[in-house]
């Protein structure tokens, strides 16, 4: 047997399809009251280890989450440096999303026009609106001084600020079982202290956040061990903020919120079984239409067809690709077009096949048919290509949803080339030979 | 079968639906999206019973005027709203669960600042450009000839009219809003319409090849061939598409719709409208040679 033959080459595609097919089910699959398991993928070769596991990653429009875009106001930055103070921004929403503890956030920034945002993704969240306020606020810590006498008072800021903290922890007040945030100071910040405790005994200390003072306590002493605690009228909730914020440093910015959308996990979830079972529904239907317009060559498109499914999911799950809600549409959408190649050549072959031997015509019927199917295809691709936008081109949409749509339409289109050519003429080519006299 | 002496009647048809598609945005406009205008958009479904109108009216006692309410089913309302701060949402919902007396869990909650709209206008406006400009090249390159080109992406600004005209009169009489997916339906359907078009033209080129003979007779030769399979193409697409709509839930319902009237459109537009500018700008052409 050779091994390029029609008849192998269908059998190894039927055992990629069968791996592709274990790949694409879900986790946990009920059959007949037994509760059967996916396994996924754990192989050790020596010290080489691969371990994957092969779930659906789903976007925030079917998990649930918040997607924020906040606007950094950059006006009073030279503009040459603006570039960098925003990404100062990034990184400190960064450290203070992961210090808050919400799981595979993502924090990017984006330019259209002199406008720089930052984009923030905040997978399973429920409730944002902690988390806007911890990334939204400035946490521009200071300590001033009292000037003056009487009725003269007033404040006079120090060089004593939240860029001289090593730490921030939320504790306990002792006598008043208040939250309050204890602070560790530098080396330098520790010494900067000490001198201002040292000119200022007897006198109020106010601690400033963002231009509003959080409280002034009264220096009793001089402190020298480098560190102190700010006790404001907090809730443990604002202790914990102000904490992660002094420890994730403060924006370089001020920024404000000028986007946000939050879809909630039930939601989602519904959209997700919707969804499938519109998949479901459609499928049956083209599966239908396949036999009823073409017979047994239908049966055999239907073969490709459903290859091309559990192909695309295994790929999905393999990349991956994150599923957004457009994303599922794409896929559905390249389930209607991944047949048309296999129209195309049924169509041609139907017009050769009075003309020659069988076998004869349904080759010819694949080269001719060949020329169409790639030009129209590099067309759609052209507009997946415009719409996913992977160099990150600023002057195009950049929308997480949108992107989806684009690659799981561009990957329908690739896998239905392979599956309309490879698996149809293959399949057929057997079938053809099997029906000579 | 001679497609092409009818000519006359296709235009016919396509200026009466794109007609009634720029009367539609003439009259009405579109209605745009919170994407575009900037607002907010809220989800809610409530734990116990509570009518629109009571909805309604613990929100504007709050001081935000409800430009519009729809039930959703299930027990969820779709509220729109002009952008809210974060406090106005806390109160929103504290008033709502205080009215309704149970609990009320916000499905979706989008809001969209001003500065958004203008942006995503220019953005897409890019993106067509883009896409219309790389088939334009494409399609002149692959059949060496302007024509062929500049006829394919005429016939799908053709199929872009009617969708926007089309959704013009979907807004006014069934609430369809212009928002970002339907941007994103607009730029696919650049290419569904290409694809079949493509693959008429493909027809042709390999008859005049083989064949000869003028581009009127190969035109007719080259639909007839291809009529078929063009229809039972969108049929399959159109199958995915329906179901969607039918069972796909709110959020995609539109979207689809989108792609449904653009599938259709594209359909029409390859042997109806692509082909026979072609065969008109040749007609012209030899006109003006002979004369």
């Amino acid at each position: 047997m050779r091994f390029s033959s029609p008849l192998t080459k269908i059998i190894l595609i039927f055992i990629l399809a069968a791996f592709a097919g274990i790949i694409s089910l879900p986790k946990n699959i009920s059959f007949f009251g037994k509760n059967l398991v996916r396994p996924d993928l754990n192989l050790k070769l020596g010290s080489f280890s691969l371990e994957r596991n092969f779930d659906l990653i789903l976007g925030l429009d079917l998990a649930g989450g918040s997607h924020l875009v906040f606007e950094a106001d950059t006006t009073n930055v030279p503009e040459q440096r603006r570039e960098n103070s925003v990404s100062g921004v990034r990184d400190v929403i960064e450290r203070r999303v992961n210090l808050f503890g919400i799981g595979e956030p993502s924090v990017q920034t984006a330019s259209f026009e002199g406008k720089q945002r930052i984009i923030v993704e905040l997978p399973g969240i429920k409730d944002p609106k902690d988390a806007i306020e911890l990334i939204g606020k400035t946490a521009q810590l200071s300590f001033a001084e009292v000037v003056g006498e009487g009725e003269e008072q007033s404040l006079a800021p120090t060089d004593l600020t939240g860029a001289d903290l090593s730490k921030a922890d939320v504790t306990f007040d002792q006598t008043t079982g208040k939250p309050v945030v204890a602070i560790e100071f530098t080396d330098e910040g520790g010494k900067k202290f000490t001198a201002l405790t040292e000119k200022n005994v007897g006198k109020p200390l106010p601690i400033i956040l963002d231009d509003q003072l959080v409280s002034a306590p009264i220096v009793q002493e001089v402190i020298t061990g480098g560190s102190a605690v700010i006790s404001g009228e907090f809730t443990l909730e604002e202790a914990k903020n102000l904490a992660i914020q002094l420890n994730a440093g403060a924006l370089p910015v001020p920024i404000s919120l000028v986007e946000e959308r939050t879809v909630g996990a039930t939601l989602g979830a519904e959209s997700v079984s919707k969804s499938v079972r519109a998949g479901l529904v459609g499928l049956l239907m083209v599966l239908a239409f396949m036999v009823l317009a073409y017979g047994g060559l239908g049966l055999v498109a239907d073969v490709g067809l459903i290859i091309f499914g559990v192909l695309t999911l295994a790929l999905y799950k393999l990349l991956p690709v994150t599923l957004t809600l457009p994303g599922i549409a794409g896929f559905l959408l390249s389930v209607g077009m991944a047949v048309d190649s296999n129209i195309l050549i049924f169509e041609r072959f139907k017009e050769e096949r009075g003309k020659r031997p069988l076998a004869d015509a349904l080759e010819i019927s694949f080269g001719r048919a060949w020329d169409s199917i790639r030009d129209a295809n590099i067309s759609t691709l052209l507009t997946a290509f415009v719409l996913a936008n992977p160099f990150d081109w600023q002057f195009l949409h950049t929308s997480g949803p949108v992107r989806g749509f684009a690659l799981t339409l561009a990957l329908g289109i690739a896998i239905s080339l392979f599956t309309g050519i490879v698996v149809s003429r293959n399949l057929l080519r057997v079938f053809v030979k099997e029906k000579k006299p | 079968m001679n497609w092409m002496k009818y000519r006359i009647l296709y235009f016919a048809i396509s200026a009466t639906v794109i007609g009634a598609g720029i009367f539609g945005l003439v009259r009405w406009g579109l209605t745009f999206g919170v994407d575009f205008t900037g607002g907010a958009s809220l989800e809610y479904k409530f734990e116990k019973s509570i009518s629109t109108e009571a909805v309604q009216g613990k929100i504007e006692d709050k001081g935000v005027e409800v430009t519009s309410i729809q039930d959703i089913s299930g027990g969820a309302y779709l509220i729109k709203l002009r952008s809210i701060s974060q406090e106005e949402r806390q109160g929103i919902k504290g008033v709502l669960e205080e009215a309704s007396g149970g609990a009320v869990e916000e499905l979706r909650f989008e809001n969209v600042g001003p500065s958004i709209g203008p942006e995503l206008i220019k953005k897409t406006f890019y993106a067509l450009a883009i896409a219309a400009g790389g088939i334009l090249i494409w399609v002149s390159l692959q059949f060496k000839s302007l024509k062929f080109g500049v006829s394919a992406v005429l016939a799908t600004l053709h199929d872009s009219l009617v969708l926007i005209g089309g959704f013009a009169l979907l807004g006014h009489f069934f609430g369809a809003e212009i928002d970002f997916l339907f941007v994103t339906a607009a730029l696919t359907i650049l290419s569904f319409s290409v694809h079949d078009t493509i693959v008429v033209y493909d027809r042709i080129r390999e008859s005049q090849r083989r064949l000869g003979g003028n581009i009127f007779e190969l035109s007719n030769k080259a639909i007839t061939e291809t009529m078929v399979r063009s229809l039972n193409n969108s049929f399959t697409i159109i199958f995915m598409l329906v179901a969607l709509v039918l069972l796909g839930g709110t959020t995609i319902k539109w979207f689809a719709i989108a792609l449904l009237i653009g599938t259709i459109s594209g359909t029409y537009s390859s042997p109806f409208v692509a082909v026979p500018l072609l065969v008109t700008w040749e007609e012209i052409q030899k006109r003006l040679k002979r004369s």
